[in-house]
């Protein structure tokens, strides 16, 4: 038997073994050294960012979280940078879900994100917790029109009129933007189809893979921004986290004397290049900032970023290798077809 | 009376909805039969657990093959059921200490939470992890370049692949970003893919899919179709 027969016939065994490794060997790398590989935000991430920073502080967000954990590799992710944008900006956000598990990743992200490093947000008055609603498309087109008739209380039991947040919101059409993150149905297109459109209200999914391009008809008037896969996840998160970064320096900047439009020029040169913080404030410039300012600044520069906002980007790793490993396979596939055939053989 | 019965009730919900969309004076009539929907929902899943039930138990009386399966799927759906239903190991609520009942079934370190946690949890995500050892076994073996079109899809397969990963930056990046063929490097091809050949497929899929739902709800309405209802009609 030569090479190429015994290639026709490789054990399966072999191929899950390479795939195993191709994900595997990413994971311990990125694990040990922390590194992730470099991410440029496409024009569909950068959109999903600006709808949430153009709203102003305080504006209602209702946050769909329709997704389990056979997705959350893909969605989790997402659901940690929503969050963690519009906890940032101030945003007021409400939980929905319409997976019965979306419940529970509901309270996983919030914990996460909002618990670990958001502690300061009050529940009821920042973020409220509304939990699973059976129905599918019908809890969607009867919220549209009466919110108190799906959501009389929210996940804890407690009574929607006890809760400060609740106050005035009577219908979908009192948020101001729809966050979706979605795994399939019902889902992002139900969002579309029932909520968005007819509401005209601005629309942001996050979506797996496989679902991506069922959705790409609706951008850009019915979806404003689509973050599609892990790739969508890590774009959108890289944006977030150099966003998060400029906003604590500029928080920084101006705390230690430094005032406008310098502060904001300044916290964005930072972001994009954290390295130029330290050597700035031994400058002429920073001559008005407090020792404590400085240091201040300079630690926020260099500060590594938690791993949790670094999810999606890790991920990535794992991703280029498995890909690349997929590629490599259809190749030898169709060498091994093309030198049977040639031989006159079948497969 | 069996068959005429759903067929009105399905004709006239179904066109209640319809109306209620048209006319603003009967936007109310619609909402009213979407809570029928909420509340029919909710009982559908009691009606799911009977379903489930009756099939397994019936799987395992006549001994069928597989019926160790079934009675692991009815141990854990009772397991899991009486542990939600009845809050076992959930403590009250610090507010309600005297109310034994009044505890989160769902919070952090309850049974329910265990089984989530520990056992749901795992298996679901275990069970999407394992399509990428199949779809590496069927990309050696499945996806041939046979004949042209084969060859474009297998072409467009390796843009999307590599352009979603650094691999397709990292290839292309000697094309100048604000070049006149900047268009070429792989990551901004896998999103024109995306945009404009997926997206017109895509719209025409979606517009005929909507016409044949168009089609086939009115031949339910108006009782041409009664598939719906079993029996082979």
């Amino acid at each position: 038997m030569n090479l190429i027969d015994r290639m026709a016939n490789l054990d399966r065994r072999w191929i899950f073994l390479m795939m195993g490794l191709a994900v595997g060997i990413p994971i311990i790398v990125i694990g040990i050294t922390g590194k992730t590989l470099p991410e440029e935000p496409t024009p569909l991430a950068q959109a999903a960012f600006d709808v949430l920073d153009d709203l102003e502080p305080g504006s209602r967000i209702l946050m769909a979280w329709d997704f389990d954990p056979a997705s959350e590799g893909e969605l989790g992710p997402m659901a940690t940078s929503f969050i963690r944008q519009c906890a940032q900006k101030g945003h007021r956000m409400y939980f929905i879900a319409l997976w019965p598990v979306g419940a529970q990743m509901i309270r996983s992200s919030t914990s996460r994100v909002i618990g670990g490093y958001y502690p300061d947000l009050v529940y009821g008055e920042d973020w409220v917790d509304l939990g699973f609603k059976a129905g599918n498309e019908a809890v969607i087109k009867t919220i549209v029109t009466d919110f108190a008739q799906y959501f009389p209380t929210d996940a804890r039991g407690t009574s929607v009129d006890a809760i400060p947040m609740m106050e005035g919101i009577s219908s979908l059409a009192n948020f101001d933007a729809i966050v979706n993150a979605s795994a399939g149905y019902p889902g992002s297109k139900e969002w579309v189809l029932y909520a968005a459109t007819p509401l005209k209200k601005p629309l942001i999914v996050g979506c797996t893979g496989v679902q991506a391009p069922q959705m790409y008809p609706y951008v850009p008037n019915q979806v404003q921004g689509l973050l599609g896969a892990i790739k969508g996840a890590a774009e959108y998160e890289s944006v977030v986290n150099k966003w998060v970064r400029s906003e604590q320096m500029l928080d920084a900047l101006e705390s230690g004397g430094i005032t406008e439009p310098a502060s904001s020029e300044l916290a964005a040169r930072f972001a994009a290049n954290p390295s130029e913080a330290s050597t700035w404030t031994t400058e002429a410039a920073a001559a008005a900032m407090s020792p404590e300012a400085k240091t201040r600044l300079i630690e926020l520069a260099s500060a590594p970023t938690p791993g949790i906002f670094l999810e999606a980007q890790r991920r990535m790793g794992p991703q280029l290798v498995a890909h690349l490993l997929m590629i490599g396979l259809i190749i030898a596939g169709n060498a091994i077809f093309f030198a049977t055939r040639r031989r006159g053989g079948s497969q | 009376m069996k068959r005429i019965v759903p067929l009105w009730i399905t004709a006239i919900v179904g066109l209640v909805l319809i109306i209620s969309n048209f006319l603003p004076g009967t936007r109310s009539w619609g909402e009213e039969a979407t809570t029928w929907f909420g509340i029919i929902a909710a009982v559908a899943f009691v009606l799911g657990g009977g379903s489930l039930l009756k099939v397994h138990l019936k799987k395992i009386s006549d001994r069928n093959s597989g019926w160790a399966y079934s009675m692991i799927v009815l141990g854990t759906f009772s397991a899991t059921l009486a542990v939600g239903l009845f809050k076992i190991g959930v403590s009250p609520n610090p507010a309600f200490p005297d109310v034994p009942w009044s505890g989160d079934v769902q919070g952090q370190g309850t049974p329910f939470w265990w089984v989530y946690e520990y056992v749901f949890k795992p298996l679901t995500a275990t069970m999407f992890a394992m399509l990428a050892f199949y779809i590496a076994s069927a990309a050696f073996r499945a996806f041939r370049a046979k004949n042209f079109e084969a060859v474009l899809l297998l072409g467009t397969a390796f843009i999307i692949l590599l352009g979603r990963t650094f691999a397709g930056y990292f290839m292309t990046s000697w094309i100048p970003v604000d070049g006149p063929f900047s268009g070429l490097r792989l990551e901004e091809l896998s999103v024109y893919i995306m945009q404009v050949f997926n997206t017109a497929g895509n719209r025409a899929i979606i517009i005929g899919i909507a016409l044949g739902i168009a089609g086939t709800s009115l031949k339910i309405l108006m009782g041409l179709d009664r598939s719906y209802l079993g029996g082979g009609d």
